[in-house]
């Protein structure tokens, strides 16, 4: 039986009226330059642990900008029953309010099977920019299983949702010319924004494996995948200072 | 969102379970699946190769070997979540809802646009060949389209087919596609890329049996399994001046 | 988007390809398919009888390429149409099939360029450069053309086939290159004639000033008996 732990994170308005760690995830407000608020999850232990069961829950109040980041990657590693652990994560954003979730990557370490769903729902007016990245062991190590599905709401209406499965626990060809092809890191950056409307920037190429694309919806997803963590982040980070420079 | 009133009739009579015993399915309408899967049913779908043409330029598929990982992957992918959405329209649940959902697990726009031609192509195939309400209902909801695997599983419906037979068309369809495909592109010997969806066929059963068993729990329990290659590579694809296939 | 028109008057494809009507009830444009093999100049004629007709008529092109644009992109090039008009099919490496046993994609092609474009009096839909063997389905066009050329042997009319034999109209395209690549222009037209019966056969040299007005004429007394 592994760890249970849920943090809590509430930004209204200037202020953080929750703000609550639990077992191996604490939480820090953090300083930033302007009046936005700032959290930033510090992985107290080398958390998840195959049968450990985490869990953030953030919600953003309306008309509140707040941005949550991640003092170090989250390593997955095996825990001694084999059973998997699962890490689940629900953002609420309300009207005319922001939120940047830009934690560190999860790294599948080998032998270990990680399950994670990321929940969001946007009000309307919400904006959202958040980042999910994957790799597959840690320097030459091979991977663990790794499960994770992004889910968003806007207005109550589906706006994304995809699962991407890796790893040798996952269903056969992950690793395969339709999926990774042998890439080692995956990732994704998606960008919500009422003020795209109803135009998004148009789709494209980003490199031979990345693209930008404009949803169903005011948003664009960045999908990428790449040889390892570092080349990914590059990839994401171009676009996001591309995008966020839209927007602002 | 407005529902559409009229699917909640089934439109065609289904047959009766025997007696609500365990046992094997009735064979009527088998011989309906084969019309509905044969490829050769004018659906639109000979001019696009599922990935496969993206998969073949940027050098990741060049043999059988290449042929059959592709196909497993957007089996477990694009194939079982094509299958869920499949499974639950057969199911009679909302078209609208469906697409929806549809959209939301397909975040590349030119497979999202290929989907919606490829439904629309299929309506009137379908219209033709299993006249039904249903599927009036449907090509009035969505005179540009809906998402295909939507028609497909409403179209199962007309058919008189079930849930698992519209998942089983839809994997079969992701992966029969970039098959016929990769022997058009890489002058793969025929003989090969059947044997590589043979020894496939079994795990095409596993994944239609999980896709219907998803669908029945509801549009919430729907899979949406994704592959990033699969998305990445249809944007490029789509932009390319000179090439074969429309996806 | 979509969702938020669940109740459009538009009530989707007519579920049948060769309904004479639209689904709002108005007949729609005559369509002719334009057949042949590669190099027999069915691209041309479709740019001359662009050039003849649309003055006159309201018409639209659909090409089935091997490769997706290069027949639109030649029609674009020389201006015969605006682009608005002109629409490519892809075709999957098999234009026969997209013309023939699978015509979905051209039906939403000529549909998709009535709704934006339309009304029109005529649709011209060009194969890709295919083999003798490959003829239109009559769920997709009303009439064809099949487009052969002298240079590519004075035999062809010989040897039938169901373009040669069965086609609508019959073209024997290039009759200036007759006497350059030793074809008897009258062997062919005897043979094209025992053929096929009472079907015409028009030969042409598009390269001539009204070299394509034959076709053009033929092109008309179709739609004056479709119109009727």
């Amino acid at each position: 039986m592994g760890i249970r732990a849920t943090a809590r994170i509430v930004a209204d308005g200037g202020t953080l009226p929750l703000l609550a760690g639990d077992g191996p995830l604490a939480l820090r407000r953090t300083r930033t330059a302007g009046p936005d608020l700032r959290v930033t999850v510090v992985g107290a232990m080398s958390a998840p642990l195959g049968g450990d069961r985490l869990a953030i829950e953030a919600e953003v109040r309306e008309a509140t900008r707040l941005t949550v980041d991640a003092a170090a990657a989250t390593l997955s590693l095996p825990g001694r029953g084999g059973e998997p652990a699962h890490y689940d994560t629900a953002l609420t954003v309300g009207e005319r309010a922001e939120l940047h979730w830009l934690p560190e990557p999860v790294v599948a370490a080998r032998g270990s099977v990680l399950r994670m769903h990321t929940r969001v729902h946007l009000a309307a007016t919400a904006r959202l920019v958040l980042r999910e990245e994957q790799v597959l062991g840690r320097h030459r190590e091979a991977p663990g299983t790794l499960v994770t599905r992004l889910s968003v709401h806007r207005g109550g209406r589906p706006l994304l949702d995809g699962e991407l499965a890796c790893g040798p626990g996952a269903p056969g060809g992950w690793d395969g010319p339709a999926v990774l092809g042998g890439h080692r890191a995956a990732g994704q950056l998606l960008v919500v924004d009422p003020a795209f409307g109803g135009q998004p920037p148009g789709p494209r190429s980003l490199g031979p494996t990345a693209a930008l694309a404009p949803l169903a919806g005011p948003a664009v997803l960045v999908t990428a995948v790449a040889e390892d963590g570092r080349e990914l982040r590059a990839v994401l980070d171009r676009a996001l200072a591309e995008l966020t420079a839209r927007t602002d | 969102m407005t529902s559409l009133a009229t699917t909640t009739a089934p439109a065609a009579p289904r047959p009766a379970p025997a007696g609500g015993r365990p046992g094997p399915r009735p064979a009527a309408g088998r011989a309906a699946l084969l019309v509905l899967a044969d490829g050769r049913f004018p659906a639109g779908g000979h001019a696009h190769s599922g990935g496969m043409e993206a998969a073949v330029a940027a050098g990741r598929v060049r043999d059988a070997a290449g042929l059959a990982a592709f196909c497993r992957g957007r089996l477990h992918t694009a194939g079982l979540t094509a299958a869920g959405l499949a499974a639950a329209a057969a199911h009679g649940h909302d078209p609208a809802v469906l697409d929806a959902a549809a959209d939301a697990r397909t975040p590349s726009p030119a497979l999202r646009t290929a989907a919606r031609r490829l439904g629309r192509q299929l309506l009137r195939a379908a219209r033709a060949a299993w006249p039904a309400p249903e599927l009036d209902a449907l090509a009035a909801a969505f005179p540009r389209g809906a998402h295909q695997p939507v028609v497909l599983g409403t179209t199962a419906r007309a058919a008189g087919l079930g849930p698992e037979d519209a998942a089983h068309c839809a994997v079969y369809e992701a992966v029969s596609g970039p098959a016929t495909a990769a022997v058009r592109l890489l002058g793969l010997d025929p003989f090969q890329a059947s044997a590589v969806l043979a020894r496939l066929a079994p795990e095409l059963d596993e994944v239609a049996a999980r896709a219907a068993a998803a669908a029945r729990q509801g549009p919430e329990a729907l899979p949406a399994a994704s592959a990033p290659l699969l998305d990445i590579t249809a944007e490029d694809h789509a932009s390319w001046p000179v090439r074969l296939f429309a996806s | 988007m979509h969702l938020t028109h669940p109740h459009d008057d538009h009530h989707g494809p007519a579920a049948v390809g060769a309904d004479a009507r639209r689904p709002d009830g108005t007949r729609r444009a005559l369509r002719i398919g334009l057949g042949g093999p590669v190099g027999s100049g069915k691209t041309a004629t479709v740019a001359a009888l662009c050039a003849t007709l649309r003055d006159t008529l309201s018409l639209a092109v659909v090409t089935n390429d091997i490769y997706t644009r290069e027949d639109a992109e030649f029609l674009l090039r020389h201006a015969v149409l605006p682009p608005e008009r002109i629409q490519a099919v892809e075709t999957g490496a098999c234009p026969h099939t997209a013309i023939r046993d699978d015509i979905s994609a051209n039906l939403e092609a000529v549909e998709d360029l009535e709704d934006a474009v339309g009304p029109l009096d005529l649709v011209l839909v060009e194969s890709g450069g295919d083999n003798l063997t490959a003829t239109f389905s009559k769920g997709l066009v009303d009439a064809q053309i099949f487009v052969i050329d002298v240079a590519g042997g004075d035999d062809i009319p010989r040897k039938g086939g169901p373009g040669v034999t069965t086609a609508d109209l019959l073209v024997v395209n290039k009759t200036d290159l007759a006497p350059h690549v030793g074809s008897d222009l009258a062997r062919m037209e005897r043979d094209a004639k025992e053929q096929r019966g009472d079907l015409p056969v028009l030969l042409t040299s598009l390269k001539e000033a009204g070299g394509v007005d034959p076709v053009a004429a033929w092109v008309r007394a179709q739609l004056a008996a479709w119109n009727t």
